[in-house]
């Protein structure tokens, strides 16, 4: 094995190695980027790694959540403040997965990966991304599309916290209890005056990355959520995604159930 | 580059140099004698490899080894004392729990994590702990039971 391994006190630093080393790949929870290593992936030269306690910090007010980008799922599952996550934590993996997986790894994890993102992208997140000469923040749609371009350190992630119960998840998987996801689907549900007003909703696993469903966002504006009113929403669920045939699934059966599956967390029905 | 590296192995310093980018799997068994880790895929998906990692359960084989310098690391090489199994051992063994034996360490491990932390665990609490962890031969019910039957007695003991 030939990789070298740096590790940095300081994010910055960590980051600057990240954009200026030759085959520099940045290691969190190593989950994923392991495996390439133990696989002797010979695009990496040079792991990099950071102790910068800020990278793991978890900061929840009553209005805003800051997440290190290095913060855990388990960090997450620990943080009771953040119980509206906790569903979309528990579906990362198995326990020693979820320990060592983090927040900032899963935006770069590839689809099927990719379920904690999916809900950062219904939260409306941003990223704080760490360069040599300073920090730059974008919404987290963009640096999705734009995530393969990259050798980007994200340093955080913030969001509003969603009010009441405005935030539900959903992860289909095949198998039980633990599967990857066939699809994930999260939304953000803002209700003036029992009428949605300015639904976010984000799926994973339908596209090369987490995606909005603008089309169905759109559908849902100013209707209740019951049948009758979701129903414009259910017809253009689809609309706009791209999913791939994997092992886990078809194209053309992912695209079958998301209606389904839409259905059940619109109305609130639990997901078996 | 060889990179030195420093852990707390079942309760015991122990220091040895390994390749740079090593995963704590391959160090534990080639550079520290520990055979009772097993390794199944090398990539995160069967869970044979658990072990514990200051207390909590890691995928030694996607952990990169100098990342745990300075902490514990607990195997099934730590498990007994002396002549005694740990109840978790022997409950596998009365329950039938191993059949070719493979996923085992990692399913004691996954367990002894669960245990640690939460003494009086549901099945449902059992399925989640071992949920990581793929077996092709028991249908995983003698193992669930095992575990089950484990904390019981446990919980007696210390009563
Ligand atoms: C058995 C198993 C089951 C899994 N199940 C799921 C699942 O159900 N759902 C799911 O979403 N994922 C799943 N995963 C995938 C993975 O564990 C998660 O996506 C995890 O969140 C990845 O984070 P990590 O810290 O381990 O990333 P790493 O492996 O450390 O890194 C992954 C990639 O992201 C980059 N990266 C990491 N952090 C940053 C950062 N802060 N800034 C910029 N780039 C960064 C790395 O350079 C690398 O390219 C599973 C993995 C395994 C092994
Ligand atoms: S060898 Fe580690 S999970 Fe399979
Ligand atoms: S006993 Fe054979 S894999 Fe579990």
């Amino acid at each position: 094995m030939t990789v070298a391994v740096k590790t940095f006190a300081r994010l910055a630093d960590a980051a600057s190695a990240v954009s200026t080393e030759r085959g520099a790949r940045f290691l969190a929870g190593g989950t994923l980027l392991m495996r390439a290593v133990n696989e002797a992936d010979p695009s990496i030269e040079t792991i990099v790694r950071s102790t910068d306690p800020a990278f793991v910090h978890v900061a929840v007010s009553s209005a805003r959540v800051e997440l290190g980008a290095g913060a855990t799922m388990a960090a997450i599952l620990a943080e009771r403040e953040l119980s509206f996550l906790h569903r979309v934590a528990r579906a990362v993996g198995g326990p020693a997965v979820r320990e060592a997986a983090t927040v900032g790894g899963n935006l770069f994890a590839p689809s099927p990966y990719g379920d904690f993102a999916v809900a950062l992208l219904a939260l409306d997140a941003t990223v704080t991304l760490a360069g040599g000469y300073g920090q730059r923040e974008l919404p987290l749609d963009e640096l999705l599309a734009g995530r393969e371009r990259g050798a980007s350190l994200v340093s955080k992630i913030a969001f509003r916290r969603p009010p009441g119960e405005t935030f539900r998840f959903a992860t289909v998987t095949r198998v039980h209890p633990k599967g990857l996801s066939v699809l994930s689907i999260a939304a953000l549900l803002p209700l003036t005056n029992a009428r949605i007003a300015g639904a976010r909703i984000a799926y994973g696993a339908m596209g090369h990355t987490p995606l909005r469903a603008k089309a169905a966002e759109r559908a849902l504006e100013g209707r209740a959520l019951d049948a009758a009113g979701i129903a414009p929403a259910l017809a253009v669920a689809a609309d706009g995604t791209s999913p791939r045939d994997d092992a886990i699934a078809s194209a053309w059966w992912r695209r079958e159930i998301l209606p389904v599956h839409l259905r059940r967390l619109l109305l609130g029905v639990d997901q078996v | 580059m060889k990179t030195p590296i420093q852990l707390r192995l079942n309760g015991e310093e122990v220091a040895a140099f390994a390749d740079d980018g090593a995963n704590l799997l391959d160090v534990l068994r080639e550079s520290f004698g520990d055979l009772t880790v097993k390794g199944g895929c090398w990539q995160g998906t069967c869970g044979t490899c658990t072990v514990l990692v200051g207390g909590n359960p890691r995928l030694s084989c996607v952990t990169l080894a100098e990342s745990c310098s300075g902490n514990s690391v607990e195997t099934v090489a730590g498990l007994r004392r002396g002549a005694d199994l740990h109840p978790l051992q022997s409950a596998f063994m009365e329950h039938f729990a191993a059949q070719c034996g493979y996923c085992t360490p990692g399913m004691l491990m996954a367990a002894k994590a669960l245990l640690d932390r939460n003494p009086n665990p549901t099945r449902e609490d059992v399925v989640d702990a071992i949920c990581g962890n793929i077996c092709r031969c028991t249908g995983y019910e003698p193992i669930i039971a095992a575990i089950l039957d484990a904390a019981r007695k446990g919980a007696r003991r210390s009563a």
